[in-house]
């Protein structure tokens, strides 16, 4: 049951990797890094199980606390990229 | 014995909801269809597949540990999902609801 | 079982590599560098190697790439063409590749318990473990204890590193930077949700980074892996309040001291050991009963490593967020 829906779960990551090798724009690929990063949180609680070993959790509960922090790092970075060209197309 | 079924419906139905939700953020036509394929169904599957472990893991710190992480995965993906959407949209990416692309495709 | 997870995760490795290569948008090489870490994670799970995996996770959710996007901040988005001069390396990589695959042909196979990595000290290790440091988990007595000299050496490295990424970045821009008033509108304190979801989130990394550091005698975690989560709470901070708030809260000073102090930390407690009557890195002396004292030792030096490993990734990051 753990295997099956731990399958589906890569399965899931599979065509999120596609989508981030594809993705035509760049928040596409932000978007498909974003949903990766939950899909390893959620494999890694279920594979967790699947060995028989919960302490592990803390490595799911480490991904769900972080990944939030690159998302926000991307868009920071957005930010201050257009704020930059906005500064040299304006004038 | 019932919570075994429970959980492994609850199981299930989030891998099946992950699944659709990866085949949408794949075959959506565009952005923000694909955002609301992965988020949406990113949301559902991640209460589902830890409440269902939950349901395996009987009351111990396992449990509340993924509480935890079904809180935290629950704070941050919708946030995290309106920052990119916010972002897309200042950067002039126009939501399209009514286009030939998506007339045609649908 | 574990040959699915294998291929899956191995064929999706292969193929994220072959695409940060190929790509010449440098911000799409650090999304799929982040795609890249999240596999190493998975992969390292998987392998049951638990510590090492939290390590990659720590690091290599938040940190890296926010370090790389940094970077990023700092050069153009494309990559240069290359012009010429691919044969050489190509053969030179292609020949260590075929010695390479060569070598793999005598490896015992994965888990195979009579590999010669599994003889030597190993079982030495698990056997005595309970009796001279008396701590669950044998990665930790192995990492600070039996192998404390390599864990120094480690800890120096970062320290060097960090005063070699300054060096090269505190060399003050050949061009006037642009007015300082742009500057104020750095971090996101415009955007509402992310910024009041993110202050809450602060408190519960830290918690957790303090957790990881003092539960590592007891489940995956150390030093390490503690110090590259508070690092990644304290970027969250300056990434929602800009790095003015950040570098007010937790000046340059206080964050050399702390790469320096921590190294010095674990000398000192080497030390200290000499001077008790033991061996440079000896625990056993520093209490009356030897097991109590291998477990101080472990604390302090993973105290150390925490908070080298926290200042060097800080001071790397505002080194970055400082040029641009």
């Amino acid at each position: 049951m753990y295997f099956t829906v731990s399958l589906a779960i890569l399965v899931t990551m599979v065509l999120a990797v596609i989508r981030a090798l594809k993705g035509p724009s760049v928040y596409d690929r932000v978007l498909a890094v974003n949903m990766f990063g939950t899909k390893t949180a959620l494999l890694l609680s279920v594979v967790a199980f699947l060995y028989g070993r919960p302490d592990f959790l803390d490595l799911a509960l480490i991904y769900a606390l972080i990944n939030f922090v690159g998302v926000l790092a991307v868009l920071e970075f957005f930010q201050k990229r257009s704020a930059a060209q906005g500064h040299t197309t304006k004038d | 014995m019932l919570l075994d079924i429970l959980s492994w419906i609850l199981l299930c139905l989030g891998g099946g909801f992950v699944l659709v939700g990866g085949i949408g953020a794949l075959r959506m036509p565009n952005f923000y269809t694909r955002m609301h394929a992965a988020s949406l169904t990113d949301s559902t599957g991640s209460i589902l597949i830890v409440v269902g472990v939950m349901c395996q893991a009987g009351l111990s710190l396992a449990t509340i540990k993924l509480l935890t992480i079904l809180i935290f995965l629950l704070l941050t993906g919708p946030t995290a999902t309106y920052a990119l959407a916010n972002a897309a949209l200042l950067s002039g990416m126009k939501p399209q609801a009514d286009t030939d692309e998506g007339r045609s495709s649908s | 079982m574990i040959i699915v997870f294998a291929v899956f995760l191995l064929t999706l490795l292969v193929l994220t590599a072959v695409a940060v290569v190929r790509t010449e948008n440098l911000f799409v090489a650090v999304m799929l560098m982040a795609i890249f870490s999240l596999l190493m994670a998975t992969n390292f799970f998987i392998l049951d190697a638990a510590d090492v995996a939290l390590t990659e996770a720590a690091v290599g959710a938040g940190v890296t790439t926010v370090i790389f996007l940094g970077a990023l901040a700092l050069t153009a988005e494309q990559e240069k063409p290359i012009v010429s001069g691919r044969w050489l390396p190509l053969a030179v990589v292609s020949v260590t590749v075929l010695v390479i695959i060569y070598a793999s042909f005598d490896q015992p196979r994965l888990g195979d318990p009579g590999a010669p990595a599994h003889q030597h000290v190993a079982p030495w290790y698990l056997e005595k473990t309970a009796e001279f440091i008396d701590i669950p988990n044998i990665v930790t007595a192995v990492l600070a204890s039996y192998r404390g000299y390599d864990t120094l050496g480690e800890v120096f490295v970062v320290f060097a590193a960090c005063i070699g990424v300054l060096f090269l970045l505190s060399v003050p821009p050949v061009k006037p930077q642009k007015s300082k008033s742009s500057d104020n509108s750095s971090g996101l304190r415009h955007h509402l949700i992310p910024q009041v979801v993110g202050r809450l989130l602060v408190p519960f990394i830290f918690l957790f980074g303090l957790y990881v550091q003092f539960h590592g005698e007891y489940g995956p975690g150390g030093g390490f892996q503690a110090g590259a989560i508070i690092a990644t709470g304290i970027i969250l901070y300056a990434l929602l309040e800009g790095e003015a708030a950040a570098l007010n809260a937790i000046p340059k000073s206080v964050l050399m001291a702390m790469v320096c102090g921590g190294a010095m930390l674990y000398g000192m407690v080497g030390v200290a050991g000499m001077i008790l009557g033991g061996n440079f890195l000896d625990y056993s002396v520093l209490h009356s009963d030897p097991v109590i004292g291998q477990q101080m030792g472990i604390i302090l030096i993973e105290a150390g490593v925490g908070i080298t490993v926290c200042g060097a990734l800080l001071s790397i990051f505002h080194a970055f967020a400082e040029r641009d």
